[in-house]
């Protein structure tokens, strides 16, 4: 197939799908509309909390899916030991941060859902640096971990309010801010410089573990670095131990995501491309007992990557009048496509169509 | 290539300085023309003037690596971008200023005259005030005088302004000063240049206490 003819989101579509597969994960295909009821009860997870919502036939209020987890998780059988990997690619609706207005954005992703192991974070973790490895060499994924960043904020204090304020300032990696804003909720010494070691932490991901060692000293974040640890020594084996880093920046909502979290970026495109975790506390609280880890992509964004844009639109502008004979016209325009010269017969020259070489084909007609 | 855009303006130039001091100096940006992009090729830096209030945007774009930006635009557009260091020069104040006179005795709606409507709303927001905002953009002072508003909120720096036209600060909202912010996406393909920036400032900053 001509290459140039597909668009950088169009391309992936295609290489994404044939990888997934080869991983073992199924596509799943769904509707693309869902009850309403589905995301107020989780509206914290959404990305953007406005939905379209309509009425159906019989009245039921119904939303243009503005996620698809939700929607995969709804349908995935919940039992003890089984597990299931799927991919998806859908467009769903949003509104944008930069417009404030709903916009149709092209998803494609893969969910494991079930029994999670270490094994699965893993291969997770890596199908998504090998899918933006399909997309741009250039790429880079940032890579945290929940139950880190939640024990040490939880160890700091037990006010709600500043736990959601200081993980806003982590996320934007304000350490000024977030010395000001401890001193100001008076967290003790020893649990302000362990956040702010969070704040700066940011690099090859085994040099950040080896950093963080003194600082996660509870059960639990103890618990979540070798977690972090592990998942660490079988990167460090691929291809891509360069392009992942760990960075506490990275930070979804402690309501749903409880372990890894990641975010993938590619050169030249301005925000993530990639966004994915391991959500086990969403399925619980759609009252499910197995975990999940998956990611998504958001494919409109690789409009922004740079692709060779092409000098003409057709190589041949043939141009034919009422006294053509259309037998010949065709003979002419088959003997051109047979060639691999793309063609475009008009009557006339089209005011904005840039062509490498004119043919009229009735020299009396024009 | 470490594009760097900075606010027009006087708070740009000292910004500038810093960035001179930091090692990316750019000689041509000191002629006095109206170029608006300065490139220095062997720093490999390239600068750009821009409206102080646009900083942000052309950050969050990815247009620019690096900015520097005010807290009260930050604060007002809150745009998806690090906010690495605060460079603690353009100091001044968000504030809540009324007529001397004024006393809000919480019986009725406030009328509320700002440039900077996101931070008036979530500062009523979080006091449970019910208020009504006139969207202004300039001479926001007058307002009160002539009864369009009970109170502004706006940035005061000395104070002067508003004292001239008999006003006085009722309650200060958040301390503003300019900020060094950077792109997410840069940060991850840029970080050595990011980040000796940050270190060069850092020190910069330290040293001018």
């Amino acid at each position: 197939m001509d290459n140039k003819v597909l668009k950088n989101e169009e391309k992936a579509v295609f290489t994404l799908r044939s990888l997934y597969k080869k991983y073992g994960y199924l596509p799943f295909k769904m509707s693309k509309f869902e009850e309403y009821d589905l995301y107020v009860r989780n509206k914290d997870f959404l990305v953007s909390e406005r939905v379209i919502t309509f009425n159906d036939t019989n009245g039921r209020l119904l939303a243009l899916k503005p996620d698809v987890t939700l929607s995969i998780i709804k349908n995935t059988v919940d039992e003890a030991g089984c597990k299931q990997k799927v991919y998806y690619n859908e467009n769903v609706y949003r509104v944008s941060g930069s417009t404030h207005e709903f916009k149709e954005i092209m998803q494609t992703g893969i969910e494991c859902i079930g029994d999670i192991a270490l094994y699965d974070i893993y291969e997770v973790l890596s199908l998504g640096a090998m899918s933006l490895n399909e997309i741009s060499s250039d790429f880079a994924i940032d890579v945290s971990h929940m139950g880190v960043l939640k024990s040490i904020l939880d160890e700091a204090s037990d006010n709600e309010v500043f736990k959601k304020e200081i993980t806003s300032l982590i996320s934007e990696k304000n350490s000024h801010e977030a010395t000001a804003l401890c001193e100001k909720y008076q967290i003790e010494e020893k649990y302000k410089n362990k956040i702010l070691s969070l704040v700066t932490a940011y690099g090859n991901m085994a040099d950040v573990i080896k950093k963080l060692d003194p600082v996660c000293e509870n059960e639990q974040s103890k618990k979540a670095l070798c977690e972090l640890r592990a998942l660490c020594a079988l990167l460090e084996k691929t291809e891509f131990k360069d392009k992942i880093k760990l960075d506490f920046s990275v930070v979804n909502d402690m309501n749903y995501y409880n372990g890894i979290v990641f975010k993938g970026f590619l050169n030249g495109i301005s925000e993530g491309v990639l966004s994915g975790g391991q959500y086990d506390t969403l399925m619980q609280r759609m009252g499910r007992k197995s975990g999940a880890v998956g990611f998504a992509i958001y494919l409109d964004l690789l409009e922004y990557l740079q692709s060779t844009k092409s000098e003409y639109d057709v190589d041949v502008l043939l141009i034919y009048s009422e006294k053509t004979d259309t037998l010949s016209l065709v003979n002419s325009i088959n003997s051109y496509i047979e060639k691999g010269i793309c063609v475009s017969a008009q009557k006339s020259i089209p005011a904005k169509l840039r062509y490498k070489k004119i043919v009229y084909l009735d020299k009396e007609g024009c | 290539m470490l594009n760097v855009a900075l606010p027009k303006g006087r708070l740009g130039e000292k910004v500038y300085a810093m960035f001179e001091k930091a090692g990316y100096e750019c000689p041509s940006i000191k002629e006095n023309n109206r170029k608006l992009i300065f490139e220095n090729e062997e720093k490999q830096v390239r600068y750009f003037w821009v409206k102080p209030s646009d900083v942000s945007i052309y950050v969050e774009r990815g247009a620019a690596d690096i900015g520097v930006a005010g807290k009260d635009i930050l604060l007002e557009y809150s745009p998806d971008i690090y906010e690495l260091l605060d460079l603690d020069m353009g100091k001044c104040r968000m504030a809540v200023a009324g007529k001397k006179d004024f006393y809000d005795d919480n019986t009725r709606t406030l009328k509320v005259a700002t440039k900077f409507v996101n931070i008036a709303k979530n500062h009523y927001a979080s006091k449970c005030r019910d208020i009504d905002i006139i969207k202004l953009n300039g001479s926001i002072e007058i307002a009160p005088i002539l009864g369009l508003s009970d109170v502004i909120v706006d940035i005061v720096e000395t104070g002067t302004t508003l004292k001239e036209n008999d006003l006085e600060v009722i309650e200060t909202i958040v301390p503003i000063s300019a900020r060094l912010i950077a792109n997410k996406s840069s940060f991850k393909f840029k970080t050595k240049e990011i980040e000796n920036v940050v270190e060069s400032m850092k020190a910069q900053v330290k040293s001018n206490d």
